[in-house]
């Protein structure tokens, strides 16, 4: 047995790592697996970089941000699996949300629309909303960023984004101390149920497949450790298969409410799940396709495209300064080498490019991939546009100052 | 030098706050990271800044040190290049150590040295506590399962507990959890608790 020491945040998209510790697919690629129940991102980062860890449930961009140097010590490191597409949503107390389109479901449905919508609330509102964020870098900043400038709000000047952890979102909007906030499951749905925020986005609405947790290492352990690593996600992979699958889920959200992992109601934990997200305390829940996607259409897939998507955002905000030397180590976060070294005789399908066009997918579509079809499903943005990791600063170009 | 200390665990930072005097540091702050914590801690302009890693609240004042114009200096995550083992001795203990853009090597050192002996001695404190607060409870457990099988079963006090002690070793169980469950057995079948 190989001990592997990963950190994880109490958050619904750890549950690859905890279906591979607790159901024994870790165990069957002989590998002991300790998870390390961890408070902030900071600490993440902190445990992976000084050798506590051997591996990070991190968020995407915050592994690109140590990467060029952005979040306090700089140091190279690798995500060679995704450990979940989408699941956040953004909420909004019900003083704020009351300008904006009362049908919640339509409002949902409607992501310009409503970014629209809250660009006037904003005026409206006794003061600038407080929104918080769980990080700087997170997935949920970059996409509440993108959701608002479609609007022309600027997120820096019309919004304060506040960055608090997901476990204090919930206490925050019942001090009253942020007006909402945007962040993983199951935190929306528990600010949600207690009647404190409804729903304003759903992640899977702003951007149909987006990048979320990926499993981070530092590079030169990945590089030293192949053999170790390439185990490690074969049993990640097969843990992410079972997660995927509906007649599992109950029992991974039993999994998930204990109080070494997420401590949540498992019924809250089962619903997302299963799609199901109530937008507003006592209304029926709405059906969210793709909510949370964990294995099928190689959603562990790192494509560099997504690693470059982000960076491209860390510059449009004015976090990363543009250069190809950034860039370049930007897209060599995502290791889509390893992933294909490591699941090679696996049997999972994979794709056979490493960079695609990101937002490009309306329907589901066939691609070409290394073994068997692989299908991708539709990955648009909300406002349709295209990013090609080609031509990053044409696509920069294109959006408002 | 002005050092804040950022935890919410009250007696720690007493131990860390008083160690630190005893150094002969007497601008000293205690902070609990609630409410407008970090607003507080941006107008004490602080050189170092003291922090448990378990806080989650890291992430904010991380946040707050990256984009605050009132401070006069940057603060960052105190990294040594020089002394990798030091910092991962302060990870190891709990402790992430922020200090002001400029502050010499030679000052920070023994303030993160104590900070670390103190931190794991509170670490080494508390498990000793909880030790000892489980070896009392399961002996009260262990005395009550004892009594159970001196009655029901008219065996003497020794022959109680080397019967209770066999049973934990043939299952692998703690002798407490095996106290525990005879406990549990006697209350539900109507034996006096």
């Amino acid at each position: 047995m190989t001990l592997i020491r990963a950190a994880f945040l109490p958050l619904t998209d750890s549950a690859v790592l905890v279906a591979a510790r607790e159901k024994g697919f870790a165990e069957e690629a002989g590998i002991s697996l300790d998870l390390v129940h961890t408070e902030s991102w900071a600490t993440l980062r902190d445990r992976l970089l000084y050798g506590q860890v051997h591996a990070a449930h991190m968020l995407a961009p915050l592994a690109v941000a140590v990467t060029l140097g952005l979040s306090q010590q700089p140091a190279a490191l690798a995500a060679p699996f995704k450990l979940n597409v989408n699941g956040n949503a953004a909420v909004m107390s019900p003083e704020f949300a009351a300008a904006l389109e009362p049908d919640v479901a339509a409002r949902l449905d409607d992501p310009l629309g409503t970014a629209h919508d809250f660009a006037a609330a904003i005026g409206l509102y006794r003061r600038k909303p407080i929104i918080g964020v769980v990080h700087r870098f997170s997935s949920h900043a970059l996409m509440l960023r993108y959701w608002l400038a479609s609007a022309g709000i600027h997120p820096d000047r019309d919004v304060v984004l506040r960055v608090l952890p997901p476990s204090l979102m919930v206490e925050a909007m019942r001090l009253g101390e942020i007006d909402g906030f945007i962040a993983g499951d199951p935190w929306p749905a528990a600010a949600i149920e207690e009647g404190l925020a409804e729903a304003v986005a759903i992640g899977a609405r702003i951007w149909q497949r987006g990048v979320e947790k990926v499993l981070a290492f530092r590079a030169p352990w990945l590089e030293e450790n192949a053999e170790v690593a390439d185990r490690l996600l074969v049993a990640l992979s097969r843990a992410a298969a079972w997660c995927d699958e509906a007649a599992n889920r109950a029992e991974l959200a039993e999994l998930l409410s204990r109080p070494s992992y997420v401590d949540q109601p498992a019924a809250l934990i089962e619903r997302s799940l299963n799609g199901l997200f109530v937008p507003q305390a006592g209304a029926l829940p709405v059906k969210v396709e793709d909510f949370l996607i964990f294995h099928r259409e190689a959603a562990a897939f790192p494509w560099r495209s997504q690693a470059l998507w982000i960076y491209s955002q860390l510059v449009r905000w004015g976090q990363a300064q543009p250069s190809p030397e950034a860039q370049a180590a930007a897209g060599a976060v995502f290791r889509s080498d390893i992933y294909r070294r490591a699941l090679a005789g696996s049997g999972v399908t994979m794709p056979g490019a490493s960079l695609k066009l990101e937002g490009a997918v309306s329907a589901p579509t066939g691609v070409g991939a290394h073994r068997g079809a692989l299908t991708l499903g539709p990955d648009r943005f909300f406002d349709e546009r295209v990013f090609d990791p080609d031509t990053i600063d044409d696509y920069l170009a294109g959006f408002d100052p | 030098m002005r050092i804040v200390i950022i935890d919410d665990k009250g007696l720690r930072a007493s131990v860390l706050e008083e160690g630190l005097r005893e150094a002969g540091y007497d601008d000293i702050h205690v902070v609990p990271p609630v409410g407008a914590f970090v607003a507080r801690i941006e107008r004490m302009a602080p050189d170092v800044v003291l922090m448990d890693l378990g806080s989650p609240s890291r992430d904010t004042l991380e946040e707050m040190l990256m984009v605050s114009r009132a401070l006069a200096k940057p603060i960052a995550m105190f990294v040594d290049q020089s002394d990798d083992s030091m910092i991962a001795a302060a990870i190891d203990a709990g402790i992430s150590a922020y200090v002001v853009d400029g502050l010499r090597k030679e000052r920070v050192k023994p303030i993160l040295d104590l900070a670390v002996r103190r931190f794991t001695a509170f670490a080494r404190m508390q498990a000793e506590l909880v030790e000892a607060r489980t070896a009392l409870a399961d002996r009260k457990l262990i005395d009550k399962a004892k009594a159970i099988l001196m009655s029901t079963r008219s065996l003497s006090e020794p022959d109680a507990y080397a019967l209770l002690r066999t049973t934990a070793m043939n299952q692998g169980k703690r002798m407490a959890e095996v106290a525990e469950a005879l406990i549990t057995a006697s209350e539900l079948l109507g034996g006096r608790p």
